[in-house]
């Protein structure tokens, strides 16, 4: 209990003196796990954008994978982004393996569907409400994804940090394409992961005490989108 | 003379009016809701589609606007097969307004955007379109925060914003309370009286007197009369038409 208690205590003094080490994970981590959010919405938004207005063949059946694809579980992608990317792999040839971008490939995999499937969900969900009203105006389909896209994007914004907090917790697919290699992959998961199979309990909660504060910051975030969107009627 | 035209040319080259529906059908889960429909609109003056609920007046207004494609039948605007680009020229109000989520003045923007209005001249023609509908005053309000009769009056803004050859209006004012029903009304004689056609969809009964200067009455989903108002009221030639007045039919 007093080992505990001393841990707590030097994992705040960490924080509090902004330690090198820490602040380097946990910039990697944000930067890592922004650059996948981004790439994951531009690549997610358009596609349950296209989904919410087609109407072709496997349509449902393409709703039902893209809804399975949020569950994806972190380490089989990584295992497979791992393959594409070693030697021996289709895009070996790139050297990405071990680097930040292998780790934003895998969570832009992880994240993408989420995103998708949620935007999907939202724009489909307001273009039933628009429809008709769309179609009076001389709004053709193509014309109302960004239309669609605009007047859901509190919704929407909401679907990208839901991304962003599974990106930014997770820890399967980052630490086999990324290795957790000192200075160079080292993230929040990754380390928390190896610093308490080491009994290193301090720097393992300090970093748990800021991956709980970003999980915070981005469920606050969520709310004060849906209040800000309620309250300009804009939602 | 009707308003001129707000719609780029190059979208629309052509008028939209006479609108001709021939021998329309339309059949839904084996019922026939419209049964073979012969009509025509052109000319100016208000239109009062009026008949029972489920008669089919809200399914035929969508069926001429080419909202809905009818089973069977032919329609035509102006002589020629329905052109989506020509929507514009059509201005369709329904029944609860579909708003989106932007203010006052940017939901009449975006009207005017689609329509091909160049993006400088937008933003005038957009303050017009409220102030006519005297709601110039919350131009920059959140559409959906505006009361219902406010929200309706919008949306015939917007619909009118882009100079409409016809405004189709479907029940404006059936969940409206009195004072914003006479404010739809009023702004429904201006748009008449300025030359633009006006088809109303209507049961109530007082509304086709106050509005209407020709009426077709439909029952299971076919025309039973078209005539003047005036001889509707006064002198209905079918038995359904009369039992309909007398408030017999409900539905």
């Amino acid at each position: 209990m007093q080992d505990f208690a001393a841990a707590i205590a030097e994992a705040l003094r960490l924080i509090a003196t902004f330690d090198a080490d820490l602040a380097e994970i946990v910039g990697l981590s944000l930067q890592v796990s922004l650059a996948a959010s981004f790439c994951a919405a531009l690549i997610g938004l358009p596609v349950g954008a296209l989904i919410a207005i087609g109407s072709f063949r496997g349509r449902s059946i393409l709703i039902l994978l893209l809804n399975a694809l949020m569950g994806l579980p972190p380490v089989v992608v990584g295992l497979v982004i791992y393959l594409m990317l070693s030697n021996a792999g289709p895009m070996g040839g790139f050297g990405l393996l071990y680097s930040p971008a292998a780790m934003i490939i895998a969570q832009t995999v992880l994240v993408a569907p989420i995103v998708a499937a949620l935007g999907r969900q939202t724009i489909e969900d307001l273009r039933q409400e628009y429809d008709e009203q769309l179609r009076a105006l001389g709004v053709g389909p193509l014309r109302a994804v960004p239309t669609l896209l605009w007047d859901g994007r509190f919704s929407l914004l909401t679907a990208c940090l839901a991304g962003f907090g599974r990106a930014i917790a997770e820890v399967g697919a980052v630490i086999i394409v990324g290795g957790n290699i000192n200075h160079v992959t080292r993230v929040m998961t990754t380390a928390i992961a190896l610093e308490t199979s080491k009994g290193d309990l301090a720097l393992a909660l300090g970093l748990g005490l800021i991956l709980l504060t970003v999980a915070v910051v981005v469920n606050a975030l969520v709310l004060g989108l849906r209040v800000t969107a309620a309250r300009s009627a804009y939602a | 003379m009707p308003p001129q035209s707000a719609v780029d040319g190059a979208r629309c080259a052509s008028a939209i009016l006479p609108i001709r529906g021939e021998d329309l059908v339309f059949e839904r889960g084996g019922r026939r809701l419209l049964d073979h429909i012969d009509v025509e609109i052109g000319g100016g003056g208000t239109l009062v589609l009026i008949g029972p609920n489920g008669a089919g007046k809200s399914l035929l207004a969508r069926v001429l606007a080419g909202l809905v494609t009818p089973t069977a039948g032919q329609l035509t605007w102006a002589g020629r097969a329905p052109d989506r680009r020509c929507a514009p020229r059509i201005g369709f109000v329904f029944q609860r307004p579909v708003l989106l989520r932007r203010s006052a003045l940017a939901n009449v923007e975006y009207a005017l955007a689609i329509a091909g209005v160049a993006r400088p001249v937008r933003g005038e023609r957009a303050r017009h379109a409220l102030e006519r509908a005297r709601l110039a005053h919350l131009a920059h309000a959140p559409a959906r925060v505006l009361s219902g009769g406010e929200q309706q009056l919008l949306a015939i803004a917007r619909a009118l914003a882009t100079g409409p050859e016809i405004l189709i209006l479907d029940e404006p004012t059936s969940h409206l309370d009195p004072a914003a029903t006479t404010a739809v009304e009023e702004l429904v004689r201006a748009v008449r009286s300025e030359g633009t056609r006006v088809v109303l969809i209507t049961h109530d009964l007082g509304q086709l007197r106050r509005l209407a200067d020709e009426v077709v009455f439909l029952h299971h989903g076919r025309i039973f009369e078209r005539t003047p108002a005036r001889a509707f009221l006064t002198q209905p030639t079918t038995d359904e038409a009369q039992a309909f007045l007398r408030g017999e039919i409900v539905l």
